[in-house]
């Protein structure tokens, strides 16, 4: 049962009594605009003129080869403005926060994409914005820094814990406790307190809802499968959610693997871990048995995240969708053979959900017709496929 | 009846609010740490908090963040916890433990519960469980015969403090301002009004915490507080101190002009 900010037993509110005022505040605020004409006529317009939608769909013919002759099918998210699907979400909850008559945004990022897409939406709204961002990250991701700075957004390095997305999402939490009046915490999953993971998916559910028309005119039938990579599961809940009332189409999230689960350097939070609390919300977490969060790991900075949405982790429990681990070592190789074989350079993220599609294409066999969420583009990440693959820079 | 109930009706007839310290588990080592509590006790602290390490604290500021990641690196576990919990119920203060929920959960709700109250402990405080999400823990505390302590905001409705205190007991933990632990030059104004706004809601005992550091401060709050609850300053200074022993001097002293300050409100 999906009810008051719960999915089944996970989701809910773990936060600091400061906060909640500021939840219910956003709550009420994202209810009202998901029926107020106004503000989805002005997100809807944004997506038009701004963003690029609705995305197109491309069909990977030389690719499909290689996943049992299966016709795949690409969603482009990589072409929305800022290169990934986290546009649509930062768009939305920009709206909100002037509507909310709040000045200033706060995020968290972890490869950069939603920082990147939360400096866009600032300097499109005329919002300050202030980006928390593990130290470790900001040296691998250098590139997104200086374009955060460009966008006129403050970057601020977090060297607490891990030095990763985990503490950058505790230090965005603790500045929003101090500065809840005046400021908006622009989460960029699915995670999170209620509303996050609802609001969140709302705002990408239209990834979905154009998908599954693109595939009836396309292919005059649904997909068998429908597949995305799941971090924080922001992206996979946008395109799986349209389809979860279609019973015959299987949703695949694909997780990091890392090194692979047994060797516990993963971030496979389904796959690999257990029910527990991180971030504001009940879902699956990867933890020790004394309850402390521990460190994941994916040569994906995106999907390097040690929690995970939990309407995935419900979507899961009631075998609604499946989930997979997919190694770093597989998803570069389907990183390399989408760029050879289409012409199109992946998010590494993205490249999980590929490597995901080799295989249940071959499972299916060549019947089979899926549909695969390509959330991001791959030009954040050649300094990291070029050192994976031994190309000089 | 907890033995945090009778410390608090009895600074209430002695017309002062309570000193509460927070020290967490396994720091600066599980042996400092039970030495610590043996200082503060015989310094005249009369409630203590041992937080249980957690390794995502949004609700505190870095000095305890640094406190707690040199405890989670030496391994401590609830069992330590639950150690350091009867090390300071033998001193004869109250003693109750701070921690986030997760590590509650994962030990076991239930277990937990009885856990404190099997080791002297009077209440749990436990600062991002919601009302909402409460119901096995209000159980589970309600069995042990030991206090839900949570924390209230300045930014906390007025209906919202009534629902939040009917469900607490022992005392209202008042956060002093919007933000996380640490010390902070001046405690805001905010948290006199905060207070005033508990009284309205409830009869329980409203302690405040978050910033305060000196005797000053214990001073002013004692005015219309019942307690004073002060962490960051003790941490700092055992993480500043060039030896355990130059530290537990120091926080020695802290505690005893802080025990005066509490004294000196009304």
């Amino acid at each position: 049962m999906i009810i008051d900010g719960h999915f089944g037993e996970y989701g809910g509110r773990f936060v600091p009594e400061a906060l909640i005022g500021a939840l219910e505040e956003l709550e009420a605020a994202h209810k009202a605009s998901q029926e107020d004409p106004s503000f989805i006529a002005e997100l809807t317009e944004l997506h038009r003129t701004y963003t690029g939608r609705p995305s197109i769909i491309t069909e990977a013919k030389r690719f499909g080869e290689h996943a049992g002759g299966a016709r795949i099918f690409l969603k482009r998210e990589d072409l929305n403005h800022t290169g990934s699907h986290k546009i649509n979400n930062v768009l939305g909850q920009a709206l909100l926060t002037k509507r909310m008559g709040k000045k200033r945004i706060i995020a968290e990022t972890g490869a950069g994409q939603h920082g990147v897409a939360s400096a866009t939406a600032a300097a499109l709204m005329g919002l300050e914005c202030v980006v928390y961002m593990g130290e470790e990250d900001t040296r691998r991701q250098a590139l997104n820094v200086a374009r955060m700075k460009l966008l006129g957004a403050e970057v601020v390095p977090v060297t607490s814990g891990s030095k990763t997305l985990k503490d950058a999402i505790n230090e965005a939490m603790r500045d929003w406790v101090t500065n809840v009046a005046d400021t908006h915490y622009m989460l960029g999953t699915v995670a999170g307190p209620h509303p996050f993971p609802t609001m969140v998916r709302d705002f990408h559910k239209i990834i979905g809802i154009e998908a599954r028309e693109q595939m009836l005119t396309l292919t005059g039938k649904l997909p068998d499968a429908v597949l995305a990579c799941v971090g924080g599961g922001s992206n996979a809940i946008g395109i799986f959610n349209a389809f979860i009332p279609d019973a015959n189409v299987r949703l695949i999230g694909l997780e990091a693997g890392g090194d692979g689960v047994e060797t516990g350097r993963h971030a496979a939070t389904i796959t690999g871990g257990s029910p527990g609390v991180l971030h504001g919300t009940r879902s699956y977490v990867l933890q020790d048995d004394n309850g402390q969060t521990i460190e994941s790991h994916s040569i994906s900075a995106g999907l390097d995240y040690p929690g995970v949405g939990p309407e995935h982790a419900y979507l899961h429990d009631i075998g609604r969708a499946e989930y997979r681990a997919i190694n770093d070592d597989a998803a570069m190789a389907a990183f390399e053979l989408l760029c050879k074989t289409e012409g199109i350079i992946p998010a590494i993220e993205t490249a999980h959900a590929l490597a995901g599609a080799l295989v249940i294409g071959k499972e299916i066999g060549p019947d089979a017709n899926l549909l695969i969420n390509l959330s991001g583009r791959g030009d954040k990440d050649v300094q990291t496929a070029a050192e994976y693959f031994g190309i000089p820079l | 009846m907890t033995q945090l109930d009778q410390v608090m009706a009895k600074v209430r007839q002695e017309n002062r609010a309570a000193l509460i310290a927070y020290i967490p588990a396994g720091f600066p080592s599980q042996e400092g740490c039970a030495k610590a509590i043996r200082v503060l006790a015989d310094a005249g602290v009369d409630a203590i908090e041992i937080g249980f390490p957690y390794s995502d604290p949004v609700m505190d500021g870095p000095v305890i963040q640094e406190a707690a990641d040199i405890s989670i690196k030496a391994g401590t576990k609830a069992a330590d916890v639950f150690a350091a919990l009867k090390v300071a119920s033998d001193t004869g203060v109250a003693a109750v433990v701070m921690t986030y929920w997760n590590p509650i959960a994962k030990y076991g709700v239930e277990k937990f519960a009885q856990s404190i109250a099997d080791n002297g402990g009077s209440g749990v405080i436990t600062p991002d469980l919601t009302i909402e999400e409460s119901d096995e823990w209000i159980a589970a505390t309600g069995k042990s015969g030991i206090n839900p302590i949570y924390v209230v905001a300045p930014s906390t409705s007025n209906e919202r403090l009534k629902n939040v205190t009917a469900k607490t007991g022992g005392f209202v933990y008042a956060a002093s301002m919007m933000g996380v632990t640490g010390s902070r030059d001046a405690v805001s104004s905010t948290a006199s009004e905060l207070v005033s706004r508990v009284r309205t809601v409830t009869e329980l005992p409203i302690s405040v915490g978050l910033g305060v550091s000196t005797r000053e401060q214990a001073k002013s709050l004692a005015a219309y507080a019942d307690g004073v609850i002060v962490g960051s300053a003790f941490i700092k200074l055992l993480l500043d101190a060039p030896s355990e022993q130059a530290g537990l001097d120091a926080i020695s002293d802290l505690a005893k002009e802080l025990a005066l300050g509490v004294r000196e409100g009304r």
